[in-house]
Formats: structure tokens, C-alpha cells, sequence
């Protein structure tokens, strides 16, 4: 892995995509936007079902081709030699939604082994970042000979995330990685990728539909709404802003609400709390003054 | 690239063919058929050239999409046509050069061949496939061949396959979609290298498809029992079939066309087969 690229960012430019052009099923499901999204930082895509967010994870490693603009990862337009647009295949790794159901292979370590061997990597390499991404999404590695077929839903898709962490990409892009898992199966899944930034410095994007993941996890969003990008902003401003996605049918964390409907009765608390700890930490002063004045 | 294959080309409208009874629109359809296939003179062959074109333009299908449907048919066509002009011999020798001899007769067939091939799908998509929904379609053939119910002949069970059937060819070619997309963003590549590297690239494909359809179907029978699903004894149908005037007025139409095309077979001379 190169040093240099660590925090590598990706810039749209004019970037337009419309779904069969030309034919009454037209269809636009990006419309100019420009937007770039931060490297080295965890950044959490947000939007109604149907906004273009999994349009726009897409066109960042050249799946699809904008129909306009220019698509730029680490400063470099992507399509500029359309020969080489697998090179961002590998630099740009896409999980995508419920990735479980493309596993192939006999074992697991073969699976997560194809992406790293499409990369022309030789074996020991390989089965260093096997292990490594294994570690990531914590499965054991007495693991490995074992039919993916026969795990569980979650363990499944972790081997799936294993499989993209193994090309070790700059970017990581995660479309919707926690969807129908169980509160643990979350955690577990959400805290890996976590981990996998912190320890490689790279770039994260996760789609999500759940506030109190990202709250917890991404460090900037950006809020999609009707194929534009309308916010893109650090967490703390954006939930700050609680009208303007409950306006576009978002919501914010639970915990910022109650803070909300706190400082609404009069209480004096700051607006921008989004998760339990910093509102334990902001309300625990006052409790205190108030419960030595009541008891 | 997948999104371009249509399978149960159906468009759905309010012309008169539509509004049909499908089970009419099958046995019309084989009334058609016949009727191509007996006209056999320059004069008959005109008259199924001027049925067909009416036929198209009163189903109110964009002729451009009849048109796009026959392309397929290019390579028998230009066959048929070598075939026939340069083997049939005949009575007017047109031009001979060498082995080469090309007579009138040839060109007449060749051209009798286009009509009844291009006569034959077009009539038959305008019919049936375009205008009849594939349930309406299944359906209609299930009453048809409801006698051999009484050959203990599963005929209930073979129609229903073939509406999951159907029911199920957008949904895979959407899976095989995202599991392609999917792949490819682990880098592999189905474009380039040999004959068998390009088989081998479609593994990665191909397991994870059969893995979702065999899920699906498993997850299609449970949900089929959970509402007591238990074969096609007693089974009554939400919309019932019935014939009315319509049907037979078409019915005679067709009737009285196949009658035509033997009469002028008869009576007119001209160049025939």
C-alpha cells in the first residue's frame, strides 16, 4: 500500500446520470452534482429511498459511466483512459447491498482470495491480507476451509466485507452494510469497518438508513435528496439541522430529539448533541445542580 | 446490455386484438398459421401481405417494434433466398453465367418465401405475444388443453410453471445484473482473454445465480403452502374466461380469410408454387 495516497479523496464535477436515455423508460437519477468527499474520514451517505445514493456509489469505482462530468479519485478523472478504469476497480472497493449472495467459492479463504488474485498479487501476499481482512470483520481463522455456503446470514456477509478489505482499497465504500442484522450483528459489522479506517488511514463512505449508526460511526454526511446533493457538512452541523431532514423524510438520532424537546422546554442544552455519550455528558451538570435543589 | 433482452414482449393496450379472448387467440392463431401456409399463387401471397399489414396496424403495436422483432429472422431469411434463387430452375432463364443459372421462378419463390417467414412471426407476435399478457396467455392455454386433464395429463401444474416461469425471467435477469456488477467491482473481468478464460470468468456468475433461484424457489413453495396451495383440483380462477361476439366475429374473419387464400389458389392464374 502506498503512503502517499492514504487520504485519497473523490470529486464530482458536473456529474449527470440518466438510466436508459432515449427510451420512454428514461430516467434521471443524478442531476449535476458536485460534491467532493473528504479523504481519511468516515462519511455517512444519507438520503430517501430512490435519491441516487446507490447511483452515485457506483459511479465511484467506474461501474457505471456518468453521462456527464467528470468523476475524480485522489485528484485523477477516472475515465480518462477508459482501459485502465479497473485500476479504480481496486483502489475504489464497492460493498454492495446484502453482498452475501455474491460468495462463489469452495472455501472462504478462496473467496475472499478472488479479489486480491484478480490483482495479479502472489500467493504469500495474498494470504496475508486474507488473514489481516479476516481480523477485520472478526471471524476466526480456523474458518478458512470451510464452505462459505454453510454460515450463517451475518457471518456471511462479514466474509463478503472481508473480501472487498482483502483488495485493500483506498476508498471503501460500504452501500448499506448493516441492513437487516440484529443490533449486535451492527455493531460487530460497523465496528470492523471502523477499525479498518483507523488502522489504514483510507477513505470510507457507508450508506445508511439508521441516524444512530452514523451519528456513531461517520464522521461527515452527505444528504441526498431527489438526485441532488443538498448537504455535505461534519455530523455536528448537519444533525443541527433536524428541520431540514425531517423536512426531506429523514429523521435525526433519537437522542438528539430528546435534546431537542429538552431545550424546547427550556432547558439549557446545546442543540448539536447526537449520541447518548455526549448528551450524558452534557446533561449530568445540570442534573446535578437541579437534583441537589429538589431532593 | 441485459436490459435489452424483452422476453414476454407485451404491450399493453385497447385495441381490438387485445380486448380478445386469449384462448380465441390462440386457435386464431393457429387458423393463421394453416392459412399461410396453403396460399401458394402471386395472388394469395398479396392478399396475406395486405391481412398481416392489416392485422399490425389494427393492433396499434408500433410497426417499428413489429419491425425490430423480426431481425432475428435476417440470417434464415438471406439463406432461404440463396437457396431458392440459385437452385430452382424453372422456365424464364433471367441470366446464366458459367455453373450460375438464375430463372424468374427463383426470384418469385425467394420473394414467397420472405412474405410467408416475415407474415408467419409478424402475424403471430401481433396476435399473441404483443398483445396478450403472458398470465392471460398461460392461462388461455390451460382451458384449451383442460381435456387432457381427463388423460390424467398434469396440464394445471405444466400452466402454472410457466407463469412462475415467466413471472421470474426479470427478476433473475436483474440478479444476474447486480451479481455481475458485484464481481466486477472485485475486479474481475468477463471482456478480455480466451475462450476459456471467458467461461471460466462466468463461474463467479454463475454459482451465486443458481444459489438466489434455488432460495427463491424454496421461498416461493413456503409461501405457496402458507396459503394452502394444493394443485389445480377445484381451483376456481379469479377472472373467468368467456367467449363473446367479438371472438367469433374474428374467428369468422380468420375462417373466411383461409377460404379466400385456397379460392384464389384456385381460380387465379398467376405464378405459383
Amino acid at each position: 500500500m502506498t503512503t502517499e495516497n492514504k487520504a485519497t479523496s473523490i470529486r464530482f464535477e458536473n456529474v449527470s446520470y440518466i438510466y436508459s436515455p432515449d427510451t420512454p423508460f428514461e430516467k434521471r437519477a443524478l442531476d449535476c452534482i458536485n460534491t467532493e468527499i473528504e479523504g481519511g474520514v468516515i462519511t455517512g451517505l444519507i438520503g430517501h429511498t430512490g435519491s441516487g445514493k446507490s447511483t452515485l456509489v457506483q459511479l465511484m469505482n467506474g461501474l457505471l459511466k456518468p453521462t456527464c462530468g467528470k468523476v475524480y479519485v485522489g485528484g485523477r478523472d477516472i475515465w480518462e483512459d477508459p482501459k485502465k478504469i479497473r485500476e479504480f476497480r481496486f483502489r475504489v472497493g464497492l460493498v454492495f447491498q446484502y453482498p452475501e449472495y455474491q460468495l462463489f467459492e469452495e472455501t472462504i479463504y478462496k473467496d475472499i482470495a478472488f479479489g486480491p488474485s484478480n490483482m495479479g498479487l502472489d500467493e504469500a501476499e495474498i494470504k496475508a491480507r486474507v488473514l489481516e481482512s479476516l481480523d477485520f470483520v472478526g471471524l476466526d481463522a480456523s474458518m478458512l476451509d470451510k464452505s462459505p455456503f454453510d454460515l450463517s446470514g451475518g457471518q456471511k456477509r462479514r466474509v463478503a466485507i472481508a473480501g472487498i478489505m482483502a483488495m485493500r482499497p483506498e476508498v471503501l465504500v460500504l452501500d448499506e452494510p448493516a441492513a437487516g442484522l440484529d443490533p449486535r450483528g451492527r455493531e460487530e459489522i460497523l465496528g470492523g469497518v471502523h477499525e479498518y479506517q483507523r488502522r489504514s488511514g483510507s477513505t470510507v463512505i457507508i450508506v445508511s438508513h439508521s441516524m444512530e449508526d452514523m451519528a456513531k460511526y461517520a464522521d461527515r454526511l452527505l444528504v441526498m435528496k431527489g438526485a441532488e446533493v443538498i448537504k455535505n457538512g461534519d455530523c455536528h452541523e448537519i444533525f443541527a439541522e433536524s428541520e431540514t431532514l425531517t423536512s426531506i423524510g429523514l429523521d435525526v438520532p433519537q437522542i438528539t430529539r430528546f435534546m431537542k424537546a429538552l431545550a424546547a422546554r427550556g432547558v439549557d442544552v446545546p442543540a448539536d448533541i447526537f449520541t447518548v455519550d455526549e448528551a450524558a455528558a452534557a446533561l449530568l451538570p445540570l442534573l446535578r445542580k437541579e437534583g441537589g435543589a429538589s431532593c | 446490455m441485459l436490459k435489452d433482452i424483452t422476453l414476454g414482449q407485451y404491450f399493453p393496450g385497447t385495441s381490438p386484438l387485445h380486448k380478445l379472448d386469449p384462448r380465441m387467440k390462440i386457435i386464431l392463431t393457429v387458423i393463421y398459421i394453416v392459412d399461410i401456409l396453403f396460399a401458394s399463387n402471386i395472388w394469395s401471397f398479396l392478399l396475406v401481405s395486405l391481412f398481416t399489414v392489416g392485422l399490425v396496424l389494427i393492433s396499434t403495436i408500433p410497426p417499428k417494434i413489429v419491425i425490430k422483432g423480426l431481425k432475428p429472422l435476417i440470417f434464415i431469411i438471406a439463406f432461404t433466398v440463396i437457396f431458392n434463387i440459385f437452385w430452382t430452375e424453372g422456365d424464364h432463364l433471367l441470366l446464366s453465367a458459367g455453373p450460375v443459372k438464375i430463372y424468374l421462378e427463383g426470384i418469385m419463390y425467394a420473394i414467397f418465401m420472405i412474405v410467408r417467414v416475415v407474415a408467419l412471426l409478424a402475424g403471430t407476435c401481433v396476435v399473441l405475444t404483443y398483445t396478450t399478457s403472458p398470465i392471460a396467455l398461460t392461462d388461455g392455454l390451460e382451458q384449451l388443453l383442460s381435456p387432457l386433464k381427463k388423460l390424467r395429463l398434469p396440464v394445471h401444474e405444466f400452466s402454472m410453471m410457466m407463469t412462475i416461469a415467466l413471472r421470474f425471467i426479470p427478476t433473475l435477469v436483474e440478479e444476474t445484473d447486480k451479481i455481475m456488477s458485484a464481481q466486477k467491482a472485485r475486479g474481475a473481468d468477463f471482456e478480455s482473454g480466451s475462450l476459456i478464460s471467458r467461461a471460466k470468468a462466468l463461474v463467479p456468475i454463475l454459482i451465486p445465480l443458481f444459489v438466489s433461484a434455488f432460495r427463491r424457489a424454496d421461498d416461493l413453495a413456503v409461501a405457496m403452502e402458507c396459503r394452502c396451495y394444493r394443485g389445480g383440483e377445484g381451483r376456481s380462477k379469479m377472472t373467468a374466461l368467456h367467449f363473446t361476439g367479438r371472438d367469433f366475429l374474428w374467428l369468422g374473419i380468420f375462417l373466411l380469410f383461409g377460404a379466400a387464400v385456397i379460392l384464389i389458389n384456385r381460380f387465379a392464374p398467376g405464378i405459383s408454387l
